[in-house]
């Protein structure tokens, strides 16, 4: 594994991590509409709260559809953290990943709908899509205009902000809290 | 029959279109936004400086058009100038993304509507490219490239992953193109991929972040200038630039042009549908000065269709623009008590009410100009600028032309181009402009430069008491202005009348119908269930109703869905 990302063994099967940006970690929604931002303000959350190593670059993608691929293209791992109507109480998180997202994108590729998912199979069609995509995401409660969480949505910031660390521990990127020297 | 699609964008934003269809054709039609777009209440009471941060988080395919417009505005209430680095930064910025927007609307968003995939799988790859090698000397026309994309397509088919593809309407009816151009229009839909890449990184690096640009401020733009440091806007940038710029006009003029142009005459039975509302509202764009009284790219209204008798847009502070602008709310879900109003009194009270036929049925207000109708986007620029003799404009369309005529082995006249394929040429024409325009302002920061003026910013200052002030901007989809009224410093009401809003928009205080709406009738329909052809009217204006709310839903749910009683 790479020297360069804090010297984790790892043992994960994956390949080596060391060129800088090889894991996006892509929040994304919009803040103008209180929760549906929760994918932005949860990055924002994550990287206050832990050393963000080189191999791991945190990306505001608000609600960028066609903008994002130069921006994804490349990349080894994906991580997107976004608002997602799974149903639980808000705050609750639902990790997406592999086979569970191979009919979930089957469902929502069409041209009928740009966004996210599109830009995903644009890469795979340029081949240059990422080896793993993984969505993490919140139930939201409250996506009114506001720029605002909604106070349990607020609550889970740092939960979030830790599943966002664990899943990059999960790819041989050990991870450091910030201010614990 | 009724038939009702819903959503019937490519992109953000929640459209329905209903029609009444009766022997195969739309007699009538509703256009229905289904998504309460309140943004403007966010910014009441703000510093009026921060206010393109917001609005660029408005939609999010259009970021950068918001921010732009937003500073205009301000700058107008102020009576601010821009120093003229920053104008030429700016319409590169505005350039790159319109020659970006572009490219993606004919190529990802509208080409399947005529190109089908799965039948390109029966083309002579070697015949092909023969065909394609006929019409432009484009050098990624190679018979290698078209073998290598159709069995790179024929994998994906085998596989299942039809992705993208999965759920067009191949094999329907309308489809009417030979296997070999469609094998052409997946090529170059593959090749524009790598292409609008290209155009993004123009606006990335000028931005200096994407999607959100971080380089703009009311009174000009926040670039260092110095061709020296690294940290700044270098030499090295600038010629990376330059680089990208004429790599595009390579794909514009060679692939995108020549495409439009062929496609078009191969179904030229579409230049008699989908014209509808023939006043037309463009605005001027690309200011060349300090005030915004020159322009690169001029703009106007046109009533009627006639073009000798249009009216120029001439400036930022132009009256006849700004008083022109209204918007009714009688068939939208919002309180309409008084009339259409201008924006600088708009109201955005919600009141749902539930579809009406006749009453309301949009969360889309109606603009009006001097209660009028006008339809906008790159075709009513593209007529604005050949009417008042834009030169490069004319150039490229006649080429448009020339090129579907020869195709098509019949002349083609103008007014072909009041139509459901005019739009389409009329993108193209306008995009090749736009990158013409982009060369030019690169040409004009250059020299600003060498004459050693690096400098990008005005204060601005704000008065105490009540100010008001509009910007306007040519954006990909159209006319889309903001207005603001400043009350001792801060946005006391703030509206954005977006392109979509005029062409999408629902019957108006006159019970007019909406651009959308008219292209409409008349609209051949050979499937109810598989309305193919109403998608590629309305797909002709590059729909987006600029709301950008998208959140994943992994709840299986259909698409499209079309319901046919």
């Amino acid at each position: 594994m790479g020297a360069d990302i804090g010297g984790g063994g790892g043992g994960s099967g994956q390949g080596p991590l060391s060129p800088p940006g090889s894991v996006l970690v892509l929040g994304v929604g919009n803040i103008l509409l209180a929760d549906e931002g929760v994918g932005v303000r949860a990055v924002e959350a994550f990287r206050c709260r832990y050393v963000v190593p080189a191999a791991v670059e945190i990306l505001d993608g608000g609600t960028a559809g066609m903008g994002l691929i130069d921006l994804i293209a490349g990349r080894k791992h994906l991580i997107i953290v976004d608002a997602v109507n799974a149903g639980g109480a808000p705050g609750s998180i639902v990790r997406l990943a592999g086979a569970d997202i191979v009919p979930f994108l089957r469902q929502r590729l069409s041209p009928h709908q740009l966004g996210l998912l599109d830009v995903l199979a644009y890469l795979q069609l340029m081949e240059t899509a990422p080896e793993s995509v993984t969505i993490i995401g919140i139930t939201p409660d409250d996506m009114s205009l506001s720029l605002d969480l909604s106070p349990p949505l607020q609550a889970a910031l740092a939960g979030i902000a830790d599943r966002i660390a664990d899943e990059l521990t999960g790819l041989g990127v050990p991870l450091v809290r910030a201010g614990a020297a | 029959m009724r038939i009702t699609v819903d959503p019937i964008t490519r992109i953000e934003g929640h459209l329905r279109v209903d029609c009444e269809v009766d022997g195969g054709k739309v007699v009538d039609s509703w256009s229905s936004g289904q998504m309460w777009r309140g943004i403007e209440v966010i910014l009441q009471g703000r510093d009026p400086r921060d206010a393109w941060v917001f609005t660029q988080r408005i939609c999010g395919v259009c970021t950068t058009v918001h921010a732009i417009v937003s500073v205009r505005a301000v700058e107008n209430a102020l009576g601010l100038e821009v120093p003229l680095n920053a104008q030429y930064i700016r319409n590169m910025i505005i350039a790159a993304h319109g020659v970006h927007d572009h490219i993606v609307h004919f190529y990802q968003l509208s080409a399947l509507d005529w190109v089908d995939i799965v039948s390109a799988l029966q083309a002579d790859p070697k015949a092909a490219a023969n065909l394609a090698q006929s019409l432009s000397n484009w050098p990624m026309n190679s018979v290698q490239e078209f073998t290598r994309v159709q069995e790179k397509l024929k994998g994906f088919v085998a596989s299942g992953q039809l992705g993208v593809f999965g759920s067009g309407y191949w094999g329907h009816p309308a489809m009417k193109l030979p296997p070999e151009v469609n094998l052409l229009g997946v090529v170059h839909y593959l090749q524009a991929l790598d292409y609008q890449r290209r155009a993004n990184q123009i606006v990335g690096i000028l931005g200096s972040k994407t999607p959100h640009i971080q380089n703009l401020a009311v009174g000009g733009v926040s670039n260092p200038i110095n061709p020296e440091s690294q940290s700044t806007l270098t030499l090295e940038r600038l010629y990376k630039i330059k680089a990208l710029i004429d790599q595009l006009g390579d794909f514009v003029n060679q692939v995108y042009a020549v495409d439009v142009a062929a496609v078009g005459a191969l179904y030229a039975e579409w230049t008699k549908y989908g014209s509808g509302v023939l006043n037309y509202l463009s605005v001027p764009d690309m200011p060349l000065d300090t005030k915004g009284t020159q322009f690169a790219l001029p703009g106007g209204y046109i009533k009627n269709g006639d073009l000798a008798g249009m009216k120029a847009i001439t400036s930022y502070q132009d009256q006849y623009f700004e008083k022109g602008v209204k918007e009714s709310s009688k068939h939208s879900w919002y309180q309409s008590t008084s009339g259409a109003l201008h924006p600088y009194k708009g109201e955005t009270k919600p009141e749902y009410t539930g579809f009406q036929d006749t009453g309301k049925y949009s969360w889309v207000k109606a603009p009006t100009f001097y209660d009028d109708r006008a339809q906008v986007g790159p075709l009513a620029n593209v007529l604005a600028m050949y009417a008042l003799g834009h030169e490069p404009t004319k150039r490229h369309l006649t080429r448009v032309i020339e090129i579907a005529s020869k195709v098509a082995g019949a002349p083609i006249p103008l007014a072909a181009l009041h139509s459901t394929i005019g739009r389409h040429a009329a993108r193209a024409v306008r995009c090749a402009v736009l990158v013409e325009t982009l060369d030019q302002q690169w040409n004009l920061l250059m020299q600003n430069i060498a004459k050693g003026d690096f400098d990008t910013y005005n204060r601005p200052r704000f008065p105490r008491g009540e100010i008001q002030g509009f910007g306007y901007h040519e954006a990909p989809r159209g006319v889309l202005s903001h207005w603001t009224v400043i009350r001792d410093g801060k946005i006391a009401n703030y509206q954005a009348v977006v392109p979509s809003t005029w062409n999408a928009g629902p019957r108006d205080e006159k019970d007019a119908l909406g651009p959308y709406e008219a292209s409409l009738l008349g609209n051949p329909v050979a499937d109810p269930q598989k309305p193919l052809e109403v998608l590629r009217t309305i797909h002709s204006f590059d729909p987006c109703l600029a709301c950008a709310i998208h959140m994943h839903d992994p709840v299986n749910r259909e698409i499209v869905r079309v319901k046919a009683v």
